[in-house]
C-alpha cells in the first residue's frame, strides 16, 4: 500500500508534525544521503540452520562475544587485573553497540548514547573510568564529584519547540497554568521524596545501576503498574506533565509511560540526583557521545584484541571452559575456540540462539526480554539553521512530534563564534507498545522515505533547513533497547538471565540492569570480567 | 484668493507628507534592520493609502475647504507625533509592526485627501491643463525638498522624533495660514484657528520636550553623523560624528566615543601593565579599535604586541580608516604589532605560548556565546596562558548598572584559581565602568606609568580600588559553562536600566 507523504509522516511522527511540516514543505531537492544500518542479514544467519564448524580450535583465557559497551567494559576490567590473554570478537565492523559513533569533516558525531548522566558519588566502576578518562578531578567538600567543565552540557542545555516557538528547558512552562504548574511542582517533590528515600540497609529506594537499589517491596510494587496508570492515580494529568514524563521514558527506554512500569518511569526522575537538593551536575558529554567512552575502554586493550566482522554463532559449555564457533563474516570461513572463561556479551535474543543447551530447550525467561527498535539520523549542515524564539541549545525537542528532536554535536565545541556547519543527530524511537510491528514499520521505509520524515519533522521546526542540509545518514537499530515492561525489573526473569551457565559461561549486556543504558552495560561487563576471574582462579578486589 | 501662496501650501504639504513617509520607512529600518523590505513596504502602504484617500475624496460633497483645513490638522497631529509614538510603541508593546502600518495608512489615507480637495478649491480659479500642471510641479518639488532635506539636514541635526514633531508643527501652521487663505470659502474660520493654535502650541511643547522623548527611545543610537558603515559577516560596524565627537557602534551598541575613550583605555591597560613582572610580550584578546594598544605601545619595553580579534573587518577599519587610525596613534601600523584575524577562544586553546600580560575586552556578555567568554571554563584557560609574573586584566561590566553581574565576574575568576584586585572608573559615554585585575599572586605596581597620560595618574590610580557603597560586592554564583548564570544576571539587571 502506497501512502502519501502526509500519511507517512502522520504514521510515523504524528498528525501535528504533518500537518504542519507538509503545509510548509514547498517542493524541494531531496537532501543527498543513503541508509548506514548494519548488515542485518549477517546476524540472522544464526536463525538459520548449522552453520559449518572449524576442525582445529585456538585456546584462549577469556573469550569476550560482543564489542558494545558490556563486552568491552568486561575487557577493560579484564586489563586492569593484568589478564593478558583476552580476545573480543565483535560481529560488526566496528566496535561500541548502540554507543557507536561516526566522524565526518565537520564533526564527530553519535549514532547512538551521546550523554552520560554525571554520576553523582564518587564511587563504582563508571566513576573509576571517568577518573581515567581525567573527566573528574577530584571531589569537593560534600564529597560530589568535581567534573571538567568543558565536558558538562554547555547551557543553553535544552529547549522545546512548540507552534513556532522555541522555549527553554523540556517542560513547555509558556502558557501554562497555575494549576499545572502546582502540579509540575508536586510531581517534582514527589520526585525529590523518592530520591531521597533509603531503606533500612541505607540503599537508594532508586539507584544507578538499578543493581544498587532497594529492593523492598515498598518501592519494587510500583514495578507492577505502568508509569501511565500511576500517573492517573496519583492525579497527575495535565497534558504538560504527562508530556514530560511520555519524553523521558522515550528518551530512556524508547517507548511511553504506557509500556513501562512506574518503577522505570520514577527512577528516571529519581536515581540520577540525591533528593537532599538542586544538585545537579547534569550531563557528560562529547561530540561523537558515548563513543567518546567506547575509544577509551578500547584504549586500555592491546591493538589486535577485539576481533571485527566475526560471528560467534554456538558457544557451548565444555570440560574446563566453553567451545566457541564463528564465522568470519567476509569470507565465511569457519572459526573456533576454546575458552577457559566466556563472557557472552549480547542480549538475551541473541544469546538464545547462541548458547547450545539453549537451543535445545529455549529458556522460560526469554520471552520477558521486549526490545524497541530506534531510527538515529545525521544531517551534516553548511550552517545552523535560524530560530525563533530560545536560541540553540545542545538537545532541542519538539512538543508535537513523536521523534525526541535534535542534538547538536558542536554544542561543546569551545569557540566564540558559533556559526558555521554542524552535526544534527535526530532521533526517533518507535515507542509503539507492539515491538514487532514497530520494527517491520522501521524496515519497510527506505531512504527517500526517511528523508522525507526526518526533513518533514525539522522543517516544522526549521524552515530554512533544507537548503542548509548537505547530507543525511539514517540508522535503523532493529533492537536498540530493552523495554523496562511492568514486572520486569522486579520479577523472576531478569534475575534468572543474571545467572552463570557453569563456572565458566558469564553473561553480561544492559538488559540485565533492564534499561539499556551505559552504566549498566558496564555494570554488569565488569561483573562478569570479575566472575570469569574467579574462574580463572584469580583474587582481585572486587570494583563493584 | 492668492494662489502663489496657496501653491506654496501646496509645496509644503507635499514635503510633509514625504517628510513622514520617509520618517516611517527609517524608523523600521532602525528598529526592525533590513532597510530595503522597511523601506519598500511602507513607501508601498503609503503610497496605497494616498490612493485610498484620492478615492474617499469623492464622497466629500460639502465643506470641502473646511474639510482641507480639519485634514491639514489631522495630518499635523498624527505625522507630527508618529515618531514619539513608534518609538513608545517599540519600547513599551509589542505591537510595533501594527502601530507602524496603522500609522502610514492613516497619514497616507489623510495625505492623499489634501491634493484631490486642494485641487476642488482651486478648481474655479484656473484652467484645468495650469492647474494640473501647477499643482504637480509643486507637489513634486516638495518631494524633492522633503528627500535631499530629511538624511541631510533634518535626521542628523534634529533627530527623527524632533524632525516628526517639527513637521506636524509645519503642517498645523500651514492649517492656521489656510484659516486666513481661504476665509472667504470658509464657514467658521475662527473655531478652526483656534483649534490649529492649540494644535502648534502642543507641537511646539513637544519640539521643546524632543530632547527627553528622544532618551526615552533608542532614537540617540545614530543622532549622530553616520561616516562610515559596514557590514562584516560578524557584526554592523557604524562609525559616526558629532558634536560629541567620533564614535564607534557595534551591532547598535556603542564601543566608545572620542570624547572620553581615553579614560576606558588608561583605565584598561595601566594598572595591569605597571603590576606585571614583565610587560615585553602582550596579548589583546577583542579590542580591534587598537586603542588598547595605542596604551600598551607607550611602554618601551613592550616588544611584542599580538591582537586577537575575530573581525577582519574591524582590524581592517582601525589600521586604513584615517580618523580611526588617529585615534588609535597609529597602533596598527607598528611594526611591534601583530593582528590575528581568529576566534580568541580558540586561538587561546591552540596557542601554547604565555605572555606577560593579557588584556581581555570583550563585548559584555549579553548572550550565551559571549557569556561563554566568562565562564571559569574561559578563565582556567586564561590563568594557563599567563606567565609566572603575568598580569590579565578583564573588562568586567559595570559595576553600577550591572552590579552583581560585575561580582559574578570576580567571583568566578577567584573560583578558577586567580588572585583578583576588582576597580572601576567613571567614563561618561557609558557610565561607571568596572574592570578586574587578575594574576597568581598578589602584584603591587612594580612600574611608573608612563608620560603623555590624559586620565590616570599614580594617585588617581589607588583611588580606582575603593568602592562606593552602591558599587560595593554582592554574593553571586560563579558562571559556568554548564550554568552561565552570569547571562541570566545580566539581562535582569540591564533590564532595569533600559
Amino acid at each position: 500500500m502506497e501512502l502519501t507523504r502526509r500519511e507517512l509522516v502522520a504514521a510515523f511522527l504524528g498528525s501535528a508534525v504533518a500537518a504542519s511540516g507538509c503545509r510548509r514543505m514547498r517542493p524541494r531537492e531531496p537532501v543527498p544521503g543513503a541508509i548506514v544500518d548494519r548488515a542485518v542479514d549477517v546476524g540472522h544467519k544464526l536463525r538459520g540452520g548449522a552453520l559449518p564448524r572449524a576442525a582445529e580450535a585456538q585456546t584462549v583465557d577469556v573469550l569476550v562475544v560482543g564489542g558494545g559497551v558490556a563486552g568491552l567494559s568486561a575487557a577493560w576490567r579484564l586489563a586492569a587485573a593484568g589478564v593478558k590473554d583476552v580476545r573480543v570478537l565483535e560481529l560488526d565492523s566496528e566496535p561500541g553497540g548502540t554507543s557507536r559513533s561516526g566522524r565526518n569533516e565537520v564533526s564527530a558525531y553519535p549514532w547512538g548514547a551521546h550523554y552520560l548522566p554525571a554520576p553523582l558519588v564518587d564511587s563504582g566502576p563508571v566513576m573509576r573510568l571517568l577518573r581515567e578518562m581525567g573527566a573528574v578531578s577530584g571531589v569537593d567538600a560534600q564529597g560530589y564529584p568535581d567534573y571538567a567543565e568543558e565536558l558538562l552540557i554547555h547551557e543553553p542545555e535544552e529547549r522545546i519547540f512548540y507552534k513556532g516557538d522555541w522555549y527553554e528547558g523540556l517542560y513547555l512552562r509558556a502558557g501554562a497554568s497555575p494549576a499545572e504548574l502546582a502540579e509540575l511542582e508536586r510531581f517534582e517533590a514527589r520526585m525529590n521524596a523518592f530520591a531521597a528515600a533509603r531503606d533500612a540497609k541505607g540503599r537508594k529506594a532508586f539507584a544507578v545501576p538499578t543493581a544498587l537499589s532497594s529492593d523492598d517491596a515498598e518501592w519494587t510494587a510500583l514495578d507492577k503498574v505502568t508509569m501511565a496508570r500511576w500517573m492517573e492515580a496519583e492525579g497527575f494529568r495535565s497534558p504538560r506533565l504527562r508530556w514530560l514524563v511520555d519524553y523521558a521514558c522515550r528518551d530512556d527506554y524508547g517507548t511511553t509511560a504506557e509500556g513501562v512500569s512506574a518503577w522505570a518511569g520514577i527512577w528516571y526522575f529519581a536515581a540520577r540526583q540525591d533528593g537532599k537538593g538542586e544538585r545537579s551536575e547534569g550531563f557528560l558529554s562529547w561530540p561523537e557521545g558515548n563513543g567518546h567512552l567506547v575509544k577509551h575502554l578500547l584504549s586500555s586493550l592491546a591493538p589486535g584484541q577485539v576481533e571485527r566482522n566475526v560471528l560467534v554463532h554456538s558457544v557451548e559449555p565444555v570440560e574446563g571452559g566453553c567451545r566457541v564457533d564463528a564465522l568470519e563474516a567476509a569470507t565465511g570461513r569457519p572459526r573456533a575456540y576454546r575458552a577457559r572463561q566466556v563472557v557472552l556479551a549480547c542480549p538475551r535474543f541473541v544469546a538464545a540462539h547462541v548458547v547450545a543447551p539453549w537451543r535445545e530447550k529455549r529458556p522460560e525467561w526469554l520471552g520477558a526480554f521486549q526490545y524497541g527498535p530506534w531510527v538515529v539520523a545525521n544531517l551534516t549542515l553548511s550552517d545552523k539553521p535560524a530560530s525563533h524564539g530560545f536560541p540553540l541549545a545542545w538537545d532541542n525537542v519538539f512538543y508535537e512530534s513523536r521523534s525526541l528532536g535534535y542534538v547538536v554535536a558542536t554544542h561543546q565545541g569551545l569557540r566564540m563564534d558559533e556559526r558555521g556547519p554542524t552535526v544534527f543527530t535526530w532521533y526517533l524511537p518507535m515507542a509503539g507498545l507492539d515491538v514487532k510491528a514497530e520494527r517491520e514499520k522501521v524496515l519497510s521505509a527506505g531512504y527517500s522515505e526517511w528523508e522525507g520524515l526526518v526533513m518533514a519533522d525539522m522543517l516544522a521546526a526549521h524552515q530554512d533547513i533544507a537548503p542548509l542540509t548537505r547530507r543525511l545518514e539514517v540508522m535503523r537499530w532493529g533492537h536498540a533497547m530493552v523495554r523496562p515492561t511492568p514486572g520486569f525489573l522486579w520479577g523472576p526473569a531478569r534475575f534468572a538471565a543474571q545467572e552463570s551457565l557453569g563456572d565458566s559461561l558469564h553473561f553480561a549486556h544492559s538488559d540485565l540492569g533492564g534499561m539499556a543504558l551505559f552504566e549498566e552495560a558496564n555494570w554488569f561487563g565488569v561483573k562478569a570480567a570479575e566472575k570469569a576471574l574467579k574462574g580463572l582462579g584469580r583474587a582481585d578486589p572486587s570494583w563493584l | 484668493m492668492n494662489k502663489t501662496l496657496l501653491f506654496f501650501t501646496v509645496l509644503v504639504i507635499a514635503t510633509c507628507g514625504l517628510i513622514y513617509e520617509l520618517i516611517a520607512g527609517a524608523l523600521a529600518s532602525y528598529l526592525l534592520g533590513d532597510s530595503i523590505t522597511q523601506f519598500s513596504t511602507v513607501i508601498g502602504s503609503y503610497l496605497f493609502a494616498m490612493g485610498i484617500g484620492s478615492w474617499l475624496s469623492r464622497f466629500i460633497e460639502r465643506g470641502v475647504p473646511q474639510r482641507f483645513v480639519e485634514i491639514e490638522l489631522g495630518v499635523a497631529l498624527v505625522g507630527g507625533l508618529c515618531a514619539p509614538m513608534l518609538f513608545l510603541t517599540f519600547a513599551l508593546t509589542d505591537i510595533f509592526r501594527v502601530a507602524l502600518y496603522g500609522s502610514v495608512l492613516v497619514i497616507g489615507t489623510l495625505v492623499g485627501l489634501e491634493i484631490p480637495l486642494l485641487l476642488r478649491i482651486l478648481k474655479d480659479e484656473l484652467k484645468f491643463k495650469d492647474l494640473v500642471s501647477q499643482v504637480l510641479t509643486f507637489d513634486y518639488l516638495g518631494a524633492l525638498a522633503a528627500s535631499i532635506s530629511f538624511p541631510l539636514l533634518f535626521v542628523p541635526k534634529l533627530g527623527l522624533v524632533r524632525t516628526s514633531l517639527l513637521f506636524g508643527l509645519l503642517n498645523a501652521l500651514v492649517g492656521l495660514w489656510s484659516t486666513w487663505l481661504l476665509a472667504p470659502v470658509l464657514a467658521h474660520p475662527l473655531r478652526l484657528r483656534v483649534k490649529a493654535v492649540a494644535l502648534s502650541l502642543f507641537l511646539v511643547v513637544g519640539l521643546v520636550l524632543g530632547d527627553r522623548l528622544t532618551n526615552f527611545s533608542e532614537e540617540h543610537l545614530y543622532a549622530d553623523d553616520v561616516v562610515h558603515a559596514t557590514s562584516s559577516p560578524y557584526q554592523r560596524i557604524v562609525l559616526t560624528r558629532g558634536k560629541r565627537g567620533f564614535s564607534l557602534y557595534l551591532n547598535g551598541n556603542l564601543q566608545f566615543s572620542s570624547l572620553d575613550e581615553y579614560r576606558y583605555h588608561e583605565a584598561l591597560v595601566h594598572p595591569a601593565l605597571v603590576r606585571a613582572g614583565k610587560v615585553e610580550r602582550v596579548l589583546v584578546l577583542g579590542g580591534g579599535d587598537g586603542l588598547a594598544a595605542r596604551e600598551i605601545l607607550k611602554y618601551p619595553e613592550v616588544k611584542n604586541v599580538t591582537l586577537v580579534d575575530l573581525d577582519p573587518a574591524m582590524t581592517g577599519l582601525a589600521t586604513r580608516y584615517d580618523e580611526l587610525a588617529e585615534l588609535n596613534a597609529h597602533a596598527m601600523a607598528d611594526p611591534r604589532m601583530h593582528v590575528i584575524n581568529t576566534d580568541a577562544m580558540e586561538y587561546l586553546r591552540e596557542k601554547p605560548e604565555t605572555w606577560d600580560v593579557i588584556v581581555v575586552d570583550f563585548p559584555d556578555p549579553n548572550n550565551f556565546s559571549l557569556g561563554k567568554l566568562y565562564t571559569t571554563g574561559f578563565y582556567k584557560l586564561l590563568k594557563r596562558r599567563l606567565g609566572p609574573e603575568g598580569v590579565a586584566v578583564i573588562q568586567s561590566t559595570s559595576p553600577m548598572f550591572a552590579r552583581r553581574s560585575f561580582w559574578c565576574i570576580d567571583t568566578t575568576l577567584k573560583a578558577a584559581g586567580f588572585w583578583t584586585q576588582p576597580y572601576h572608573a567613571l567614563v561618561p559615554s557609558f557610565g561607571e565602568w568596572g574592570y578586574v585585575l587578575v594574576a597568581h599572586e598578589p602584584a603591587p605596581p612594580r612600574r611608573p606609568m608612563p608620560e603623555g597620560l590624559r586620565f590616570l595618574t599614580e594617585d588617581t590610580h589607588e583611588g580606582l580600588f575603593q568602592f562606593p557603597m552602591d558599587m560595593s560586592p554582592l554574593p553571586a554564583e560563579v558562571n559556568r559553562l554548564n550554568n552561565q548564570v552570569l547571562v541570566h544576571y545580566y539581562e535582569e539587571e540591564w533590564r532595569r536600566w533600559n
